[in-house]
C-alpha cells in the first residue's frame, strides 16, 4: 500500500495544476467575454497567406 | 452627432500617457461585427488596441494621448453602421465586477478541493467495507486535512464575513448556521483524526461550501448581467446638449457636464437636458414626463423648463440653473426621501426562514448533547453526535431554496424584457393586490403615434409616411416610422412652418398644415373629434387626408389589464393629467377607478389610503412626477423611456413598446413565490428525515455527504421549473 504515498501527492498535484491554470485564465480575463469569445475561435484573419 | 462633439467627461486618462474610452455599440448582430469594428478602428496607427466585447455590446479603444481624435470613432463607427454611445462604467457596476471575480475565484479554489476531497473519501469509505489499515485511513485524513484546511479558510470567506457582520449587527442570517457548521465539521475533524477515529467530515465541510458558492455566484452573474444591459441602454438615450461657447461655436456635450449659467440651444424635437430659464425664443413644450399632462405648454423669455421634457415648435436659448435649485424637484426629491424612511425594510423569505432556523437547530444539537450524556454516553460520543446533528442541518438546501429560483426567475424576467434592479423584488412582486397606472407614457406611448390608421387609406398612409422621411418637423416622426419603402422622395421641398411636398404621378404631393393642404374641412371635423390631438395633413390631387397624432394607449394595454385583473388584482389609474384626457383611457381599458389632475403629493396620499386597509400596491409609472409614489410602493416598475428619477426609485424597468412585461413580472413573480415556498418545504422535510437519525448518532460522513447533496440537487432542480412558465394568453 505505500504505494499510495506518492500516488496521492501525485493526484492532489495535478488538481493544483488544474487550479492554477483556472486562477491564471481568470486573471487574464477569459471570462469576461464569453459569447465573443465563442465567435473569434471561428475568425480566420490571422492566417497568414 | 456632428465632429463638434465633446467626449472629456467620458476618456480616462492613464499616468503612462494612455488615453482610453469606452463606447456602447447599437446593431452588432453577428459576431461578425467584432471583426469589423476592429479593423476599422485599429486601421488607424495612433490606435494602440481595440477590444470588442461581444457579450456587453461594447468597445474599448485605447491609444497614445493627444495622437488622436476621439470624435472621429464616434463618426467611424456611424458610417459603418454601429451607431455608438460614449460610456462610463459607473462605480456599482465595477464593484459587482470585483465581487464577482472574488466568488468565481472561490469557486475555483472550493471546485478543485471538492474533487481531490472525493478522490480521498470514497477511499476511505470503501476501506470502511473491504477493509483498510488504519495508517492507510489516518493518512488519506491527514491529506484531505491538508487540502481542505487552507481551502476552506479561503472560499468559505463570503459565508464568514457575512456572518460576522450580522452577529455584530445583532442579527441571525442564513450564514451564521453555515459557517458555523463548517467550522465545527473542520474542528471535529481534525480532533478525530488527531485521535486515529473513523469518521471525519472534511469532505461535507468543502462540499457545503462548494455547493452554496456555486448558488450565490450565478445570483451574482444574473444581477450583473441585468445591470450591465441597463447600463448600456441608460448611455443610448442619454441626452446631449448643444453647448453655445462664449466664442458662440455650437459644442454637442454630454448632459452631464453642463455647469450653472452655461447656455444651450434647444432645436425643436429635443429633450431638455437640464433644468433651465429660457433666454429668448418662443416654443410649445411636451412637460408630460415631468407633470403628466399631455397638453403642450407656450412658453417664452424667462419661463422655466424641467430635465425631460420635450421641446416642439421654436429654437429656444437656454440658461442652465443650478442643480436641484429648482422647487420642483426639489420637492420631489424630499417626497422620495420621506417615502424611503417610512418604508420598512423587507426582510426576505429566506432570512425569515433562518430566524426560524437557527435557534431550533442549535437547541436541538444541545438537546442532543445533554440527552447522550444523561442516558449514559461519554462527553466525547455525547459532543460528536451533536457536532453531527450541526453538520447534517447545516443549511445547505435551506440556503440555496430561495436563491436558486430567484436565478432562474430573474433570468425569464430578463427574457420577457423586465430588469430587475433590487433582489428582493420578486417576493415583493408576488404579494401585491392593487396595480396602480399613471397614464402618459406608462398606459400610453411615450412618444404620440397616429390614432386614425384605419379610416385612411393604406395607399394615402405610405404616401404620407414617405414624404414625412424628409421632414424635420417633430410630430413627422409619428408618420415617418409607418413607411414600408424607407426611401425618401428625390426633391422635396420644405416650406418653413408649412410643410413639405414633392411631385408624385404629375401631381402636387404636400404634407403639412391644414391650410397648406388646403383641407380645412376635414380638418376642424377632426380637431372636433379629437381635441387633444394634433395634426397633419396631406394633399394629392383631389385626394386629402387628415392624420391625427395623438398619446395612443400601448398596443396591448387593454389585454394586458383585463389579464391582470384576471388574476385577482384590483387596478387603479392616477393620472397627473387633465380629467378630459384621463377618462376615454380609463373607459377604453374597463378601470373605473381613476382620478385625473394629482399631484405628486395626492400619489403619495392614494398610496398611503391604501396601505392602511393592508393593501400592497404595485405602483407602474414613468414621470417625475411618478417618482415619490414609485418610492413609497410596495414595488414598483417604470418603463425603460421613463424619468431617471422615476427609474432610480423603482424596482424594476421594462423594454419595449408593450405593457405586457408587467403582467408577465407578475405572473413570473407569483410562480417564483410558490416554487419558493416548496423549495423551503423541500429542505424542511429533508431535515426532519435527517434530524432523528443525527440524534440517534447513525449518521457517518458518507450519509452526510449522500443527503446533503442530495437535497441541494433536489431543491436546484425544482428552481428551474420558475422558467418554464406557460405561455401568456397575449
Amino acid at each position: 500500500m505505500s504505494v499510495i504515498l506518492y500516488l496521492v501527492p501525485i493526484a492532489v498535484g495535478l488538481g493544483l495544476i488544474g487550479l492554477v491554470a483556472f486562477l491564471w485564465s481568470m486573471k487574464s480575463g477569459q471570462y469576461e467575454d464569453l459569447d465573443g469569445a465563442a465567435s473569434r475561435a471561428l475568425f480566420d484573419d490571422d492566417i497568414k497567406s | 452627432m456632428g465632429s463638434n462633439l465633446d467626449l472629456s467627461l467620458f476618456v480616462r486618462h492613464s499616468d503612462d500617457g494612455v488615453a482610453q474610452l469606452d463606447l456602447v455599440v447599437e446593431g452588432m448582430k453577428t459576431p461578425a461585427a467584432i471583426l469589423d469594428i476592429e479593423k476599422a478602428i485599429g486601421a488607424d496607427p495612433a490606435v494602440l488596441s481595440a477590444r470588442v466585447n461581444y457579450t456587453s455590446r461594447r468597445v474599448s479603444v485605447e491609444w497614445r494621448d493627444g495622437d488622436y481624435d476621439p470624435t472621429r470613432l464616434v463618426d467611424l463607427l456611424d458610417q459603418l453602421g454601429y451607431p455608438a454611445h460614449p460610456f462610463q462604467v459607473n462605480e456599482q457596476e465595477e464593484r459587482e465586477t470585483r465581487v464577482s471575480r472574488y466568488l468565481l475565484r472561490c469557486l475555483g479554489v472550493a471546485g478543485f478541493a471538492s474533487m481531490n476531497i472525493m478522490l480521498l473519501s470514497v477511499s476511505v469509505w470503501s476501506g470502511h467495507v473491504s477493509g483498510m489499515g488504519e495508517e492507510t485511513r489516518d493518512f488519506l485524513h491527514w491529506m484531505s486535512a491538508l487540502i481542505v484546511l487552507p481551502a476552506a479558510a479561503y472560499a468559505g470567506r463570503p459565508f464568514f464575513a457575512s456572518a460576522w457582520r450580522a452577529l455584530k449587527g445583532g442579527g441571525v442570517n442564513m450564514d451564521v448556521p453555515i459557517s458555523l457548521g463548517i467550522c465545527l465539521a473542520l474542528v471535529m475533524s481534525i480532533f478525530e483524526t488527531w485521535h486515529h477515529a473513523e469518521h471525519a467530515y472534511f469532505d461535507s465541510a468543502i462540499m457545503l461550501i462548494f455547493f452554496l458558492l456555486t448558488g450565490r455566484y450565478l445570483d451574482h452573474a444574473m444581477r450583473r448581467k441585468t445591470r450591465a444591459v441597463a447600463a448600456n441602454l441608460a448611455a443610448l438615450r442619454a441626452t446631449s446638449a448643444n453647448l453655445i461657447a462664449p466664442s458662440g461655436e455650437v459644442i454637442c456635450v454630454p448632459a452631464e457636464s453642463l455647469k450653472a449659467d452655461d447656455v444651450i440651444l434647444l432645436r425643436p424635437g429635443e429633450r431638455v437636458p437640464a433644468d433651465c430659464v429660457v433666454l429668448s425664443g418662443h416654443s410649445e413644450v411636451d412637460d408630460s414626463l415631468v407633470t403628466g399632462e399631455t397638453r403642450w405648454r407656450q412658453l417664452g423669455e424667462g419661463d422655466l423648463l424641467h430635465a425631460g421634457s420635450v421641446n416642439y415648435k421654436g429654437a429656444l436659448r437656454l440658461r442652465v440653473l443650478e442643480g436641484s435649485s429648482q422647487s420642483l424637484v426639489d420637492e420631489i426629491e424630499r417626497m422620495i426621501e420621506a417615502a424611503l424612511t417610512t418604508k420598512n425594510a423587507y426582510l426576505q423569505l429566506g432570512d425569515r426562514a433562518a430566524r426560524l432556523y437557527a435557534p431550533v437547530v442549535h437547541a436541538a444539537a444541545l438537546t442532543t448533547a445533554i440527552g447522550w450524556y444523561m442516558a449514559g454516553a461519554t462527553a466525547h460520543d455525547a459532543i460528536i453526535t451533536a457536532i453531527a446533528v450541526l453538520i447534517i442541518t447545516c443549511p445547505c438546501a435551506l440556503a440555496l431554496a430561495v436563491p436558486a429560483v430567484q436565478v432562474v426567475a430573474s433570468g425569464a424576467l430578463f427574457r420577457s424584457g423586465v430588469l430587475l434592479s433590487s433582489g428582493d423584488a420578486i417576493e415583493r412582486l408576488s404579494e401585491v393586490d392593487v396595480v396602480i397606472f399613471d397614464k402618459t407614457g406608462t398606459l400610453t406611448l411615450p412618444q404620440p403615434a397616429l390614432v386614425n390608421r384605419s379610416e385612411i387609406a393604406p395607399e394615402l398612409v405610405e404616401r404620407a409616411a414617405r414624404l414625412a422621411l424628409s421632414s424635420h418637423h417633430p410630430l413627422a416622426r409619428a408618420l415617418s416610422t409607418l413607411a414600408l419603402l424607407r426611401e425618401p422622395f428625390d426633391t422635396v421641398e420644405e416650406e418653413p412652418g408649412e410643410g413639405v411636398r414633392t411631385r408624385l404621378q404629375g401631381l402636387d404631393l404636400r404634407l403639412g398644415s391644414a391650410a397648406f393642404c388646403e383641407a380645412q374641412g376635414a380638418a376642424e371635423e377632426a380637431m372636433a373629434r379629437h381635441p387633444d390631438g394634433s395634426l397633419i395633413c396631406l394633399r394629392h390631387g383631389d385626394q386629402a387626408a387628415v392624420f391625427v397624432i395623438e398619446q395612443a394607449l400601448r398596443p396591448d394595454a387593454v389585454a394586458c389589464v383585463q389579464a391582470i385583473k384576471a388574476l385577482g388584482l384590483e387596478c387603479r389609474l392616477l393620472s397627473g393629467d387633465r380629467a378630459a384626457s384621463v377618462e376615454p383611457v380609463a373607459q377604453a381599458l374597463g378601470i373605473s377607478n381613476w382620478r385625473a389632475g394629482t399631484k405628486p403629493a395626492d400619489k403619495i396620499a392614494a398610496l398611503e389610503a391604501l396601505k392602511a386597509q393592508g393593501k400592497r400596491v404595485l405602483m407602474v409609472g414613468d414621470g417625475i412626477n411618478d417618482a415619490p409614489a414609485l418610492a413609497a410602493a410596495h414595488v414598483a416598475i417604470s418603463p425603460i423611456t421613463g424619468s431617471d428619477l422615476a427609474q432610480a426609485a423603482s424596482d424594476a424597468v421594462f423594454l419595449g413598446e408593450k405593457l405586457m412585461p408587467v403582467l408577465k413580472a407578475i405572473e413570473i413573480a407569483r410562480n417564483a413565490r410558490s416554487l419558493m415556498r416548496q423549495n423551503l418545504g423541500l429542505a424542511i422535510v429533508y431535515n426532519a428525515l435527517a434530524v432523528p437519525l443525527a440524534v440517534a448518532g447513525f449518521v457517518t460522513p458518507l450519509f452526510a455527504a449522500a443527503a446533503m447533496s442530495g437535497s441541494s440537487i433536489l431543491v436546484t432542480v425544482n428552481a428551474l421549473r420558475a422558467s418554464r412558465l406557460k405561455e401568456a394568453k397575449l
